[in-house]
């Protein structure tokens, strides 16, 4: 095992790296800007991970953050780097389209709270990147426009919903970028595409203006190509937000120095209900050489039980789907997004403007929402949901009674084969490792730890203890920090 | 508990205020009886006395003090309006 060299192009350094030739002028924003403009010219035609980019925008923000380091006013080490954003999260003047034809022509009037905080850390905000529409799916197939691929092998999904945003950074074709997770939507497409993904603890970072799927799950967090450039970039974005009534008020630490005050050693939990049937063998294996890391780094290595797990995949199913039918009700064709052209009066503008502007996992989704909300069947199906969702809750704070962090692997397989998964069920399943942390609300990491004989990046998961990102990150850092696997780049 | 067999699509879709084809309405049918399957598991479990979970963490209720604060301008507000005449939106005649 080795420490990574620097990787020699500008596009594939990490922030960490670019910071500090930043900071030294050995670089300008503008160079860096344009390294990653002309790569992703280079290689946008076979990963396809943006729905639109605007080159003469980036350059102007790096622009003004050259000038700004030039009058002595740098603001910190996200000035001047570009950071992707998924396509539904709000950029004022850009589009938004959630990867659907309901907001095809749809351009943001104001900021999401965290494009505001990225701004003010000097970031350049750079692209709009592609999902499953309306973040519903794991392979990004979903999106009304196109399919990305993962550079690892382009006849493989890049797992979803954030599939671009995993994709763009593995590709080069970004710095950082910007994801959403309500069910494994950031960890999942980081582990498929080699990258570092972090689902940060419910209330955390504001989701304001930020496109409302399953709001009790939702959350945005970074992709970043090493744990450190995820501390970095949470720094900036997490905080509390009047905006959003869901953001929680608490003292923010100061995560990039906890990755060194912090050294362990750590007590570490492995759930055997994550290590069952359906997990490949190269995953399992993969995962128990990180678990050996830490062991002989001195952590204690403990079973522990999360005896609700097998419930999670239809818990989730129900909550999510019950969240999304009421949040997409206001997609009506009346004030924004879609409007049928051949309505007869205002009930049919309802009817024909949904069933033309939403595609059909979303469609799908909407009546599996409805119909466990429905009056007969709330009982039976939303509200025993919620109550074995307090049970997987419950599950996960015994244990940290016992851990600090808890391992596991992200994904049960490596990426698949584009139109492997046409059985929505299959596809469902692809979450089982990550769906847990969004229905206890707790923080969650992907790290690069291995590749598959046939050449597929491999990611773990470790889970930490609500608001206890420092920690997490610390834990995660000393595995990352340790192996090259996170700085390995696909030929392209 | 079977796959429930009054899984009522055209019921369920007028709910939802959505539109579907002959061809979506047997599809989605049939795959939402297999989802359905799968989320009957959770009958096994024993719920007797468990509170149930709307998010994560406890979060109240949360005032805002009842002041005037700039907003979104006419212009902004209405810029995604599919149509919009004298800074209103247009709709179909609602009442005859």
């Amino acid at each position: 095992m080795s420490t990574a060299a620097m990787p020699s192009e500008l596009f594939n350094k990490s922030i960490a790296e670019l910071a500090a030739l930043l900071e030294s002028k050995a670089i300008t924003s503008v160079q860096l800007t344009q390294a990653v403009i002309a790569r992703t010219q280079a290689v946008e035609e076979r990963v396809k991970a943006f729905n639109s980019f605007d080159v003469a925008d980036a350059l102007a923000q790096a622009a003004a953050s050259d000038a700004r380091r030039a009058a002595g006013q740098a603001l910190g080490p996200l000035d001047g780097i570009p950071i992707g954003i998924k396509d539904v999260i709000a950029v004022t003047g850009q589009p938004l389209t959630a990867s659907s034809k309901m907001l095809a022509n749809f351009v943001s009037p104001y900021d999401a709270t965290v494009t505001q905080k990225l701004k003010k850390a000097g970031a350049v905000i750079w692209g709009r990147l592609n999902l499953d529409e309306f973040a519903m799916g794991s392979s990004t197939e979903n999106s009304a426009f196109h399919t990305t691929r993962n550079p690892y092998n382009l006849d493989c999904v890049p797992g979803g919903s954030s599939g671009g945003s995993a994709a763009a950074l593995a590709a080069g074709e970004a710095i950082a970028t910007l994801g959403s997770d309500t069910g494994g939507s950031i960890r999942q497409p980081a582990a498929l595409c080699n990258v570092v993904g972090l689902k940060p603890t419910y209330g955390l970072v504001s989701r304001f203006g930020l496109i409302a799927f399953a709001s009790s799950l939702d959350q945005i967090g970074p992709f970043t190509r090493t744990v450190e450039d995820a501390a970095i970039t949470l720094q900036a974005i997490a905080g509390y937000d009047e905006n959003d009534s869901t953001s929680v008020k608490i003292e923010i630490p100061d995560y990039r120095a906890a990755l060194k005050t912090k050294k362990g050693p750590w007590r570490i939990g492995i759930p055997k209900e994550y290590f069952g049937e359906g997990l490949d063998p190269e995953v399992a294996a993969a995962v128990e050489k990180a678990v050996s890391f830490y062991e002989k780094m001195g952590c204690e290595i403990k079973n522990v039980s999360l005896p609700h797990t097998e419930y999670g995949v239809g818990v989730y199913y129900i909550i999510a789907t019950a969240e999304c039918s009421s949040n997409l009700s206001r997609y009506d064709g009346i004030r924004y997004g879609h409007r049928s052209a051949d309505a007869k009066d205002i009930v049919d503008l309802y009817y024909k403007s949904r069933a033309e502007g939403f595609g059909p996992e979303v469609k799908r989704r909407i009546i599996l929402g409805t119909y466990v909300l429905s009056s007969g069947y709330y009982d039976a199906y939303y509200l025993r949901a919620q109550k074995v969702r307090t049970l997987i809750r419950q599950d996960f704070l015994n244990a940290y009674n016992e851990v600090d962090a808890i391992i596991t692997p992200t994904t049960p397989t490596p990426a698949f084969k584009r139109g492997a998964k046409a059985d929505p069920l299959a596809m469902y399943l692809c979450d089982v490792y990550t769906i847990g942390v969004n229905l206890a609300g707790l923080p969650g990491i992907s790290v690069p730890c291995g590749f598959s004989s046939s050449g597929l990046p491999i990611g773990m998961q470790l889970i930490g203890q609500p608001f206890k990102e420092a920690d997490l990150l610390a834990i995660a850092n000393a595995y990352d920090s340790a192996h090259d696997w996170s700085r390995r780049t696909p030929n392209l | 508990m079977s796959v429930p067999e009054d899984l009522n699509i055209d019921r369920i879709a007028n709910l939802a205020r959505l539109a579907l084809t002959p061809e979506e309405k047997t599809k989605f049918s049939a795959q939402l009886a297999d989802v359905l399957t799968n989320i009957e598991k959770l009958k096994q479990v024993d719920v007797t006395g468990v509170e149930p979970t709307a998010h994560a963490f406890p979060i109240y209720n949360v005032w805002a003090d009842d002041v005037a604060k700039p907003g979104l301008s006419v212009e902004d507000a209405l810029r995604n309006a599919p149509e919009k005449r004298d800074n209103m939106i247009v709709v179909p005649k609602v009442v005859e």
